[in-house]
């Protein structure tokens, strides 16, 4: 058992929920019990999508457990394919379902309907969402595709084909990057054969074959499809991840190599405006800036280079919930210098970034509130998905695009931070005295993990505040501050009083200092300014 | 899947149907979501799969800023196939839990659908971990959408506190209990309605702190103020309490009932309930008063959710002249809803259950003005040109009593008024 307060990733029957709802034509039947229905909302409330997810739930209880649940998931078979008359059928079981052993896969095919009807196993005490809406599209390319083929032959002068694999129903920013990727081929002259599973048909699966290639946008929900396309038809797929600059520069470069054309015309072009931006001298107080980095894999490694590479921050923190690409990540980490986080446990996920004292955080969700509490400013990198992932305006994180969007994101929470820092200047200021806070954290006074506690209390006057087990700062055996030295402290900038703070009690308590004086806090500057 | 509609006349004045089907309705652990903020030193602890963890959050609507006090104990695969002894794997993870959160004086070990189906004997651990824990309560129900639908989360949690509940001495004077977690601001405007009429002693379960629960013996009488509480009664009916039959405190004229059933049965004179609850007729009649005009003659569908559907599509059709459509509910009571049946239209068509495909095409067929809905079919609805309320929403927000009844008329008022005010 795992206690869990909340969760990265849904079960593995939402992800196949995800590719369902990304396609039509295609209808899930799924063997559940009453309340899974609850998977609706993500999709009408938080994606705001106009129409139901293609999902026909059996939701048995507790009278039918007594009964034939067996029959009851044939029934709900026979009664989907003919009110919706899909091309193709998916069936399986959510969690309890799987308890009670009803083989939705062999109870469907019984039926005998005129429809191809592909059984999913998804074990769901084992596995989750990402995993699951990847089982889900490759069992769909397994049984759509059609037998094994050679690759396509093109008459010179002939247009590639490639097709676009990944884009999912409540996916991170997925709606614009297809746009961006699409205008980004058709500018080198690529043609698009199918896009799956967003907008494609069962239908259109069969057709996957006619490409030269692959382009795998998230590896998270593709990259079983596209090994299985590799095989079976010899079509090779792109590994480059079309995030950032330099992202996308590599990105073009594969896909040129891999269809036999030049990149140049491309690569020459306008581009993004990032790297002028990030030259640009008013962007030189991003240097060195401290960042954490957390979310699913593809869009940490991304984001982590930009961060580094672009931007120049440095990167103090990198992690994702995905296990499936832990490898990955750990390499990029160890390229940044650090041991990458490998959790879906969000307390760990809190107490690493504590212990980081970032100045920026870039995360999922979780990880804002987090750093809301901690008073860092943070943007939103990643799944999972929340109502204000699905921007109404155009705001992909692909392609060159992607990167002007991305220089924006990670760049504001910061330029509101130079503000607060110029504020500081008039801290005497009746109206911007310390305890006012900056505006953009909600107004209430900022600070280190010490300073948050008693802010916490008062907000939550039920009980004492959450303090995650791991936390390095012990507070019981920190020293005091002397009211001179905690006067000075509140003197430095805010994005590194947290910083200060930290290093301050640890050189204090190394040296097993009781008391934090003025002396203390400039030794401990001095010691980790080496 | 699609069972035929059945047909039962008879039930006072309505015309009821029963509908099997697919039903598009949370399960009971969705009442975690407001039960946690009304028992202020409660942990809910779900002991589920995934899909719960996932439920909750998702149900929540925002992952909510604070530490909640409600979380997941995950089965997993060790736990199936007998490798983790799941009683030492439970107590394991609430030991954590405890000593993270040392101001939990209550823990409430809600069961899920796996861990009914794999037998998991909450109730011991319970016992169990109460004993190591003291002073720690802890308390077992079963949230499963397997036996609970939505509002039945809450009564199955209600009902398990009730065992616990002081016991008050034979010989106490009468006493007053409002059964069912209304808002706070709600509790207190009643309390001063009884206090005038001269009903001192009222109590409210579930009390906000675990430590101050109410007493319960045979002089309790005891009034509903939620429709969905069928255990909890029975629970109480046992302790020798003894319910008040009454409408639910929904708009003015179910509030006047409701108060009635008390001060009938604890001899309030006419001129003391005259004096109590006049000034608040009257404050929601000058409430009521604008919506009218916005309500009246409007068509109103409601789907099945909370088991409110009842005594809310009796407010909208007497007090507002809504005309009613179908009024779906996934359970009805005819006990403790009798009231509320009787004062629905003659001839109202309420469903009982769901067969959701030939529900949506009932609405879709009836155009109604107004349709009130979970929220997996609200925009859905919308995008067909159908206003809709969700109705998740008439359990998060304060809308018992005189003073929230004009409240409870402007949730119904507002997609309309939005919808008139959108030029796009």
């Amino acid at each position: 058992m795992q206690l869990t307060l909340w969760t990265y990733e849904g079960p593995p029957h939402i992800g196949a929920m995800r590719v369902a709802t990304a396609m039509s034509g295609l209808h899930y039947v799924l063997h559940a019990p009453q309340g899974d229905t609850y998977a609706d909302l993500l999709f009408t409330m938080i994606e705001r999508r106009d129409t139901r997810p293609p999902v026909t739930y059996t939701t048995f209880r507790a009278q039918d457990l007594g009964r034939d649940t067996a029959e009851l998931f044939k029934n709900a078979v026979a009664a989907a394919h003919a009110r919706f008359q899909p091309q193709a059928m998916i069936v399986g079981a959510s969690c309890t379902a799987e308890l009670i052993q009803d083989d939705p896969g062999g109870l469907a095919k019984a039926l005998d309907l005129p429809i191809p009807v592909i059984p999913l196993e998804l074990p769901a005490y084992q596995k989750k969402e990402n995993w699951g809406a990847s089982e889900t599209f490759y069992r769909l390319v397994r049984a759509l595709a059609g037998p094994p083929a050679p690759r396509p032959v093109r008459e010179p002068g002939e247009r590639p084909l490639c097709n676009i694999l990944g884009p999912t129903a409540l996916g991170f920013r997925h709606r614009d990057d297809l746009i961006e990727i699409r205008r980004l081929l058709d500018a080198l002259g690529v043609g698009v054969n199918v896009v799956a599973p967003l907008g494609a048909t069962p239908a259109d699966l069969g057709r996957l074959r006619e490409a030269d290639f692959n382009v795998v946008l998230y590896p998270e929900t593709a990259r079983s499809a596209a090994e299985y396309l590799k095989k079976n038809f010899g079509q090779p797929f792109t590994h480059a991840i079309p995030i950032g600059v330099g992202g996308t520069r590599r990105f073009v470069e594969e896909v040129a190599g891999l269809a036999g054309i030049d990149a140049a015309p491309v690569l020459d072009g306008p581009g993004s405006r990032l790297p002028w931006y990030a030259r640009s001298v008013d962007s030189t107080y991003l240097t060195g800036k401290r960042v954490f980095v957390f979310g699913d894999a593809t869009h940490a490694i991304g984001i982590a280079r930009v961060a580094a590479k672009e931007l120049g921050f440095t990167i103090v923190g990198l992690g994702t919930y995905g296990r499936e690409f832990a490898r990955e990540v750990r390499a990029e980490a160890a390229g940044h210098g650090i041991e990458a986080l490998i959790t879906d446990d969000y307390l760990d996920v809190e107490a690493a970034i504590r212990a980081a004292a970032p100045e920026l955080v870039l995360g999922t969700q979780m990880e804002r509130h987090v750093a809301k509490r901690l008073g860092i400013p943070c943007a939103v990198i990643s799944a999972p998905m929340h109502v204000q992932d699905f921007p109404a305006r155009y705001a992909p994180q692909m392609g060159f695009e992607g990167a002007n969007v991305l220089f924006d994101t990670l760049v504001h929470p910061l330029m509101m931070g130079l503000e607060e820092h110029l504020l500081g200047m008039f801290r005497e200021d009746p109206e911007f005295h310390d305890g006012v806070g900056p505006s953009h954290l909600g107004g209430k006074s900022y600070g280190t993990p010490a300073d948050a506690v008693p802010e916490a209390a008062e907000r939550a006057p039920a009980g004492p505040p959450p303090t995650p087990a791991p936390v390095p700062i012990l507070l019981d055996h920190a020293a005091t501050w002397s009211p001179e030295a905690e006067k000075e402290l509140k003197k430095i900038p805010f994005f590194v009083r947290g910083k200060a703070r930290t290093n301050t009690e640890t050189f204090a308590r190394e040296r097993h200092l009781p008391l934090i004086t003025l002396e203390t806090l400039y030794d401990a500057k001095a010691h980790y300014g080496r | 899947m699609n069972a035929p509609l059945t047909h039962s006349p008879g039930c006072g004045g309505i015309d009821l149907h029963q509908e099997q089907g697919q039903r598009a309705v949370f399960c009971g652990l969705t009442g975690i979501v407001w039960l946690h903020r009304k028992i202020q030193d409660a942990f809910f602890l779900v002991v589920g799969s995934r899909t719960c963890a996932h439920l909750i959050q998702s149900a929540a609507g925002v992952m909510i800023f604070a530490e909640p006090r409600f979380a997941t104990a995950i089965i997993d695969e060790r736990d199936l196939a007998g490798l983790a002894d799941a009683n030492e794997e439970l107590d394991r993870v609430v030991t954590r839990l405890i000593e993270r959160r040392p101001d939990i004086k209550l823990l409430f070990l809600v069961g899920s659908c796996p861990s009914e189906v794999i037998k998991l004997d909450l109730s011991r651990a319970a016992q169990r971990l109460s004993g190591r824990l003291n002073p720690v309560r802890v308390l077992n129900y079963s949230g499963s959408g397997i036996e609970t639908t939505f509002t039945q989360g809450e009564d199955a949690c209600l009902a398990a506190l009730v065992p616990d509940l002081p016991r008050e001495t034979e010989t106490a004077a009468p006493s007053l209990l409002i059964v069912g977690a209304l808002a706070d601001v709600v509790e207190d405007q009643f309390f001063r309605i009884f206090a005038v009429m001269g009903i001192g002693d009222v109590r409210f379960l579930p009390a906000r702190r675990a430590g101050a629960m109410p007493a319960v013996g045979r002089n309790t009488r005891y009034l509903l103020a939620q429709p969905f509480l069928t255990e909890t009664a029975r629970a109480l009916d046992e302790r020798g309490a003894r319910r008040l039959a009454a409408p639910f405190p929904l708009g003015a004229e179910g509030t006047t009932g409701w108060l009635l059933a008390a001060a009938e049965a604890f001899g309030v004179s006419d001129d003391a309930f005259e004096r109590a609850t006049a000034p608040g007729r009257a404050r929601a009649e000058t409430a009521l008063a604008p919506h009218r005009e916005k309500l009246g003659g409007k068509q109103v569908f409601f789907f099945p959710d909370s088991q409110l559907e009842v005594p809310l599509a009796r407010f909208l059709a007497r007090e507002l002249g809504a005309a009613l459509v179908e009024v779906g509910t996934p359970y009805l009571h005819r006990g403790h809803l009798a009231a509320e049946i009787e004062l629905l239209p003659a001839g109202t068509r309420v469903t009982e259950g769901q067969s959701l495909d030939d529900q949506m095409d009932r609405c879709r067929a009836a155009r109604p003005d107004l349709t009130i809905c979970g929220l997996g079919l609200a925009n859905p609805l919308e995008a067909e040109g159908l206003s809709t309320k969700w109705s998740i929403e008439l359990l998060f927000t304060p809308v018992q009593g005189y003073e929230q009844a004009g409240d409870l008329a402007a949730l119904f008022v507002r997609p309309l008024r939005r919808r008139a005010l959108l030029e796009v």
